[in-house]
């Protein structure tokens, strides 16, 4: 494999940032594949949803992974969650290997994380109440009394900016933006070091879109939480990332601070990306380099780097040659022209 | 004089919980070869709209308007045949989820044909030719094998890039777009909204776009409506709407975008929510959310007002440069 040509025991200086915030997440060549039935004569095929993806995640911090549908973000987010195990790699939360646990060791590590869905019509029981939709958690992790639950959940409605009496409403009585912080509160609920978010923002109109960014960012600065936050939205990414990963078909192709990447990204599908989000300033716009083609199908993947087919820098090598993920102008990129990109 | 001339335009809904306004005296005017956008969160009536302008509206909502005119046709008095003759053929609609809009039981290939058999009245060899012509023209590869692909088989782009063959099959002289590009990714966005916009000057089409999102609109329109709980909160050329805009909710709006606070660590926001059925405010229906409401405000509805090369409903414009959203000032 060759994005093993990082080793994730001497990440580069560059990630690290002179950072000495905890890391409370560590991947490290993270792979999820799952077989696919083709017929009934013919053999298994592989899906790489998730392709040796490793990065680390600091307290306090927030890690954007970005990238279209079916690159491998929602996986990502469910390895991390452990919802589903990794089918190769490690995961460590602060310092414990997660792979392998048993199921009562995984009970435990599941509190330090936790998840915001993008839907809050969907994330949302209909049929429950806020009071108990908030107390769940607490019900199945904790031995607090009923009047202790009902005390924190009340407590972290306020603190999500939802009033005490509405505990006892249910989740169609709220709008968008108020769903969402109700799924943040949940999310909060066991005191989590890290939260996934996955699109928590783009349901949402942008009015509430702000206020919801704000929300989470004000959360961070007093819990002292760790995000990965998952979106599509490069300039909701811009507001709120520390460090950013894009990915392209189950694997990071540029991975680095976020104002490195911005100012100048390395690889072509970070500048198409870039490119392709529409801007309201004129003055922001970027050249247009238009996308050629879709996404190829991830069961039958292009040979060498997987995005040549619709690059439009793409030269003969890299349709030959997979690109190993490697350092160029502090951060890391998966592209032979890495260099030549201006 | 305009192709599509709308004066007054509301549209009401019966709901158990009374009458419910959704689209509130709307004026709407589309030149030939026109792309207007009309940009709004949800609730704002924009789509209620579109339907009211395709007469595609449910049973239970009735159309109230002074004027409602495409091509010189009276569309309030105009009997359903004729009426059916127009739409779909003149007048197109593109949807926001081509997943759903699509039929799953029937290839794209017939659903294109049906379009043009029954408004174009061809059959058999040129019928067909046709439907391929169009799925080149929309950038389908391999048009020929596509037209018996079912709609499952093609990706999200795909399937809208056969939704506007659809719409184009017989030269509309007006597309109306709804949220064309929401469901889809960033790259497949550009692709589709490049498409629209050369399918649009290719013909001479007029367009309407409909988005709440405002980098969108900026980078596609030529004049732009906001709307806001039902009404019409300012229409102004795009240049001139973006750089100087005059109604607080624009405003506000594009200041709570992220792209416009960069370097800044709070995102300055819109206090409060869009106001619902039951909870109008007697004056302005922003108010409640609007830093410089005055009593005037809160007791008086605007009207329409003129202001630099548009109108604004509200009493005093933001002069230039005036910050409008919650917390910007930092």
């Amino acid at each position: 494999m060759t994005t093993d040509a990082l080793n994730p025991d001497v990440l580069p200086d560059f990630l690290k940032d002179g950072d000495d915030r905890a890391v409370v997440l560590e991947a490290r060549h993270l792979r999820k594949y799952y077989g696919v039935k083709r017929g009934v004569f013919k053999p298994m095929a592989t899906v790489k949803a998730l392709d040796g993806v490793s990065f680390q995640l600091r307290a306090g911090r927030t890690l954007a992974v970005v990238g279209e549908s079916g690159c491998g973000k929602s996986t990502l987010a469910r390895s991390v969650t452990m919802i589903e195990p990794p089918s190769s790699g490690e995961l460590h939360y602060d310092g414990r290997d997660v792979v392998g646990r048993s199921a009562a060791d995984l009970k435990e590590l599941r509190r330090t994380v936790q998840m915001v869905f993008q839907n809050p019509y969907g994330s949302l029981n209909p049929r429950k109440t806020v009071g108990s939709i908030l107390t769940e958690p607490l019900v199945i992790n904790t031995n607090l009394s009923k009047d202790e639950r009902r005390e924190r959940a009340v407590a972290m409605m306020g603190k999500v900016g939802l009033r005490a009496d509405q505990v006892d409403r249910y989740p169609h009585m709220f709008s968008g933006g108020q769903r969402q912080r109700i799924a943040i509160a949940r999310a909060l609920m066991l005191s989590p070091r890290v939260v996934v978010a996955d699109e928590p923002v783009s349901a949402l109109d942008v009015s509430i879109q702000a206020q919801v960014l704000n929300l989470m960012m004000d959360l961070q600065e007093e819990l002292n939480l760790a995000y990965l936050f998952i979106s599509h939205d490069l300039s909701v990414v811009r507001h709120i990332a520390d460090a950013i990963m894009v990915m392209y078909l189950g694997k990071p192709v540029e991975h680095g601070a976020k104002d490195v990447v911005f100012a100048r990204p390395r690889h072509p599908y970070t500048r198409i990306l870039l490119a392709a989000t529409p801007r309201v300033n004129p003055a922001l716009r970027l050249e247009r380099v238009v996308p050629k083609g879709e996404l190829p199908s991830p069961l039958n993947p292009p040979p060498g780097c997987s995005f040549h087919k619709r690059c439009p820098y793409a030269t003969e090598r890299c349709g030959v040659e997979v690109p190993a993920l490697r350092p160029v102008d502090d951060r890391l990129v998966a592209c032979h022209h890495a260099e030549q990109m201006n | 004089m305009p192709l599509l001339d709308i004066k007054n335009l509301s549209v009401e809904f019966t709901t158990r919980a009374g009458t419910f306004r959704a689209v509130d005296g709307i004026d709407l005017t589309v030149d030939e070869g026109e792309v207007v956008g009309i940009v709004g969160e949800s609730g704002s009536g924009k789509s209620v709209t579109s339907l009211a302008v395709m007469g595609l509206l449910g049973g239970n909502g009735r159309i109230i308007a002074d004027r409602m005119s495409f091509a010189g046709t009276d569309l309030l008095t105009l009997e359903p045949s004729k009426r059916r003759k127009i739409t779909g053929k003149d007048v197109a609609m593109v949807f926001q989820e081509p997943m759903t809009s699509l039929n799953p039981c029937f290839t794209v290939g017939f659903q294109i044909m049906e379009t043009l058999r029954v408004h174009e009245g061809l059959t058999g060899k040129a019928l067909r030719h046709r439907a391929i012509d169009l799925l080149e023209q929309v950038g389908i590869p391999a048009p020929e094998t596509r037209l018996s692909a079912f709609p499952h088989q093609l990706s999200g782009g795909m399937n809208q890039r056969v939704m506007i063959a659809i719409a184009i099959a017989c030269n509309p002289r007006l597309l109306v777009a709804d949220e064309p590009t929401t469901a889809l990714d960033v790259t497949i966005q550009k692709q589709i909204l490049d498409l629209l916009v050369r399918l649009q000057k290719e013909r001479g089409m007029a367009l309407i776009l409909i988005t709440h999102d405002m980098g969108v609109v900026a980078e596609t329109a030529q004049r732009v409506a906001v709307m806001y709980a039902g009404q019409l909160a300012e229409t102004r050329p795009v240049a001139d709407l973006f750089a100087r805009p005059r109604h607080p909710y624009t405003g506000a709006l594009l200041d709570a975008l992220p792209e416009r606070a960069l370097g800044k660590r709070r995102l300055p926001t819109i206090p409060g929510m869009v106001p619902g059925i039951a909870d109008r405010p007697a004056g302005c229906l922003f108010s409640p959310r609007c830093r410089f409401a005055t009593d005037r405000c809160r007791a008086e509805r605007p009207a329409l007002l003129d202001v630099d090369n548009g109108r604004a409903r509200c009493f005093y414009p933001l002069p230039d440069g005036q910050v409008a959203a919650e917390g910007a000032i930092q």
